[in-house]
């Protein structure tokens, strides 16, 4: 069992999960900043 | 059960994946206006599904939590992905066909029971995995349901306009929705895997150590109604802003030199997701620093100060509104995130998916106390001819009195006694106090 010192084996494997989720979520952040600008432009 | 040189890492992507895609449920309203002129709908009617959706969440994670600590994370995913998946189907065909009550029963009732099983069956094995950082670890996943709904409002809206607002392409929508989750959710379902019961030196999972209190037990104790209490109310109070954020700012600013228009005041709905959003994650991660009782004392403390800022002073300078709303809205996603590692504290991790299940029921309790103070109070002041900020100033103080009763409940929380720890654990306790 692994903690924070992953075997090689598992890295790309963590890399790959976590842009599996990374990605939809920093659209879903780039949407929300561009929407929030407007309080101070608006 | 994690194979040899399995990643922790790997764990919270997989509760990610899950609670990403059952955030959407708060972005339904995305469907409001479309399904409303399509079927015909009134606004009451089309809220339906979200409404219904709701209480299957509360109702299934109460319900169900013990089957999920029975069965496991993977299980549990892949319920969620199922239930979820095939509600979103089963809505496409209402829409394609024009059957509404088909929407309500796809995405309310079958959906609802994916919303639940899905919210509940990361949390016990995150703890499991960092036991050093439970509050992190289930703030991570609990940040992903607030963030869930950041991606699916924008896609959602630009799947409809490609599509049409017409029945057969919010069908069409409905499909790519469904699918689109159930791929999105299986790398949960893959990834998901219990520790080893193995306790590894430093920061290894150790699952059984502490007090260990089970589900049965626990609600019959007077730390999980406090925590209820609580719960309930840091709930309620949040909402209290979230539920008018929009006309408030604008209300508290119509007298002005410089009013709020719509669009900024869409902005400030907008950062106060994402303050929401920072709350869980941030606060949470706090809560492994400072300790659950103490970042509670904050929320509720420091909000009530937040909320009398905005009553008293709130109308005099925009910025000091918004910095107070942002506070409180942490403070409101903070409050969610924590909670499975202060019951991990007091209970242990042996059924803590399910105790925070039953917990869960003050969510839905609070679901409708909040919105039901805010907007009854404005309705009656408005009826009474107030207007600007005065409208809003007794929902304000209710909040805080809310805010102090979960603040009492809060200092009232105690270590659970022994008599409600599970007998083998007792015994393993017993040994470790004779041993010392």
């Amino acid at each position: 069992m692994s903690s924070d010192g992953s075997p090689p084996t598992r890295r790309p494997l963590i890399a790959f999960a976590w842009v599996w989720v990374g990605a939809p979520l920093a659209y879903g952040l780039y949407e929300l900043v561009r929407k929030a600008t407007q309080l101070f432009t608006g | 059960m994690a194979p040899a040189g399995w990643s922790r890492w790997l764990v919270p992507p997989a509760a990610l994946s899950v609670h990403l895609s059952i955030g959407q449920a708060y972005a339904w309203s995305v469907f409001k206006p479309p399904l409303e002129s399509a079927l015909g709908l009134s606004g009451t009617q089309s809220a339906l599904p979200f409404q219904l959706g709701i209480v299957m969440l509360g109702l299934s994670a109460a319900f169900g939590g013990t089957l999920v600590e029975r069965n496991g994370p993977r299980w549990a995913m892949t319920v969620a992905l199922v239930c979820f998946s095939s509600g979103f189907l089963l809505a496409a065909l209402g829409a394609a066909v024009e059957q509404y009550w088909l929407i309500v029963l796809g995405y309310g009732f079958v959906g609802g029971i994916g919303l639940g099983i899905g919210y509940i069956s990361p949390v016990s094995t995150l703890i499991k995995w960092f036991p050093d950082r439970p509050g992190m670890a289930t703030g991570i996943a609990i940040m992903g349901f607030g963030g869930g709904a950041l991606i699916a409002s924008p896609w959602s809206a630009q799947m409809l306009e490609s599509f049409g607002t017409d029945s057969s392409g919010i069908a069409l929508a409905f499909l790519v929705h469904g699918l689109t989750y159930a791929v999105f959710m299986l790398l949960g379902v893959l990834l998901v895997r219990v520790p080893r019961p193995v306790k590894a030196a430093g920061d290894g999972p150790a699952p059984l150590d502490g007090p260990q209190v089970s589900a049965r037990s626990a609600v019959r104790t007077p730390q999980f109604w406090c925590l209820w209490i609580v719960l309930c109310m840091n709930v309620t109070a949040g909402i209290g802003i979230l539920e008018k954020a929009a006309p408030m700012i604008t209300d508290f600013f119509a007298d002005s030199s410089t009013p709020v228009s719509v669009s900024a005041a869409a902005g400030f709905v907008a950062l106060l997701s994402a303050a929401n959003m920072a709350g869980r994650i941030g606060w949470s991660s706090t809560s492994d620093l400072i300790g659950r009782k103490n970042i509670y004392r904050v929320y509720l403390g420091v909000g009530a100060l937040m909320y009398a800022l905005i009553a008293l002073a709130g109308d005099s300078s925009k910025p000091l509104f918004v910095l107070c709303a942002l506070v409180i809205l942490s403070f409101y996603g903070g409050g969610f995130a924590t909670v499975p590692a202060y019951l991990k504290d007091l209970f242990g991790t042996y059924q803590v998916g399910a105790i925070h299940g039953r917990l869960l029921t003050a969510w839905s309790t609070a679901g409708v106390l909040g919105p039901l103070i805010v907007n009854w109070i404005a309705d009656r002041q408005e009826e009474a001819g107030k207007d600007g900020s005065s409208l809003y100033t007794l929902s304000l103080f209710i909040m805080i009195g809310l805010l102090a009763v979960g603040f009492v409940a809060n200092e009232l929380v105690r270590p659970v006694h022994p008599r409600h720890h599970e007998p083998a654990m007792r015994t393993k306790e017993k040994e470790a106090s004779d041993v010392q």
